[in-house]
């Protein structure tokens, strides 16, 4: 590869960053996964950064839906369903199964 | 459809030949509401409640549960048959029962279809039914097929009374503005009007109150338990006989607290663990040939007089 062509990969990465970073951003937003399983949320407390993305999905024969008070509300999860959440603001986010309410999880946002 | 205005009068012919309901096996479980403290009567006891039953006979109603229609997971491909086949056994007892209540999860995941469904089966049976919703019963977008359809005259989220055979009936709705980390749910609203629906009643007034979680703490690691239902007992102490029907747990379990009788009834759709015995609650996959020995319905019975309340639980099958 020749000097030019580097400096140009160079360049064409700079103008990628930038387009992908918002200012207040993260430099690397990240999509963690909750499973559901035995209706129960793993992992049951997750620490992520502000920007990630968090993806439950239900490996239960039975369905579950999340909420979190005024936060966020997922629709009715079915097997194998899957629901995302962007956190956008640092904070804990409790979140319970509005169908069996004793399932609760919590992610912190920081 | 639900109807919430029984009179005695029309159920006069129903409350005869409880002999027939008793000795009735396949089904449920089936109910005596006799004026004393209820209690239940194991299939072992049935040849017992038969005779018992010879005696001049009371009303006699069903109860079906759980029977979410649309699932079909590996615990039971075909929840819609095993439906169709609990129908099937009623509709093949020698003497209709006066009415049938449904405690909830009549649907898997509220779709139209389901309900569509459901109510195809149930009316095969040609009762009047009488239904309080489960938490699958309320999974639609806009929460209405479930009050649209079945809630017509009902307060609330769908609670209602009323009298049919000497008895009073209430339907409470614990599936609502459930609190995260906690159980089932009446609320203030709820709570209220049932201690005006119930002030002023006399207090030998049989009183049997029906909802879909228990109403009493059955196991709470699984949530099988109502936070609020305390108050709601409150308000039926001094009742004589005090009868609670619940579903959600998909098993027979039944407690008896002075004059009050806790009761579970089957699902038509699929068992579920005992409590403890499992990771957690949920479909629970048996042996094919095993299913319809944990699938059912009940059925009560009442009869005016000195003797207890029996019920009878039967299963589909065996």
């Amino acid at each position: 590869m020749t000097l030019t062509a580097l400096r140009s990969l160079g360049a064409s990465l700079a103008v990628a960053a930038a387009l992908l970073l918002q200012p207040g951003a993260p430099a690397h937003a990240e999509t963690i996964t909750v499973s559901i399983d035995n209706f129960t949320f793993t992992p049951t407390e997750l620490k992520v950064k502000v920007g990630d993305t968090v993806t439950w999905t239900n490996h239960d024969d039975i369905p579950h839906a999340i909420v979190s008070a005024g936060k966020f509300r997922s629709k009715t999860m079915d097997t194998d369903d899957s629901f995302s959440f962007t956190f956008a603001a640092a904070g804990d986010y409790k979140y319970f199964c509005s169908l069996h309410p004793h399932m609760t999880g919590m992610i912190k946002v920081e | 459809m639900s109807h919430h205005d029984h009179h005695d009068e029309e159920r006069g012919v129903s409350r005869r030949k409880v002999l027939e309901c008793m000795t009735w096996a396949g089904t449920g479980v089936l109910w005596t509401i006799s004026g004393g403290v209820p209690r239940s009567l194991g299939l072992v006891d049935a040849a017992k409640a038969a005779e018992k039953a010879a005696e001049p006979a009371g009303m006699t109603f069903l109860q079906i549960s759980d029977s979410h229609v649309g699932f079909d997971k590996p615990a039971n491909p075909n929840a819609l048959g095993t439906l169709e086949e609990a129908i099937g056994k009623i509709n093949a007892m020698p003497k209709k029962p006066s009415f049938m209540i449904h405690t909830g999860d009549i649907s898997h995941l509220s779709k139209a279809s389901e309900f569509d469904d459901a109510d195809r089966i149930i009316s095969q049976a040609k009762l009047d039914v009488h239904y309080v919703p489960g938490e699958h019963d309320f999974l639609d977008e806009e929460l209405k097929f479930y009050k649209e359809r079945y809630g017509k005259g009902t307060m609330g989220a769908g609670w209602y009374s009323f009298d049919a055979g000497g008895v009073h009936f209430v339907g409470l709705v614990n599936v609502v503005n459930l609190k995260a980390g906690g159980l089932g749910n009446l609320g203030t609203e709820q709570l209220e009007w049932l201690e005006g629906d119930l002030k002023g009643r006399s207090k030998s007034t049989p009183v049997v109150v029906f909802a879909h979680i228990p109403l009493w703490t059955v196991y709470p690691e699984w949530g099988w338990g109502t936070e609020d239902s305390a108050k709601a007992l409150d308000y039926l102490k001094g009742f004589g006989s005090v009868t609670v029907l619940n579903g959600h747990i998909h098993q027979v379990m039944q407690k008896v607290e002075g004059n009050v009788t806790f009761h579970t009834a089957r699902s038509t759709a699929f068992p579920q663990p005992a409590p403890g015995t499992a990771p957690s609650p949920g479909p629970m996959k048996v042996d094919a040939s095993k299913l319809r020995s944990v699938l059912g319905i009940a059925s009560v019975n009442f009869k005016m007089g000195d003797q207890p309340l029996a019920i009878i639980d039967t299963p589909l099958q065996g």
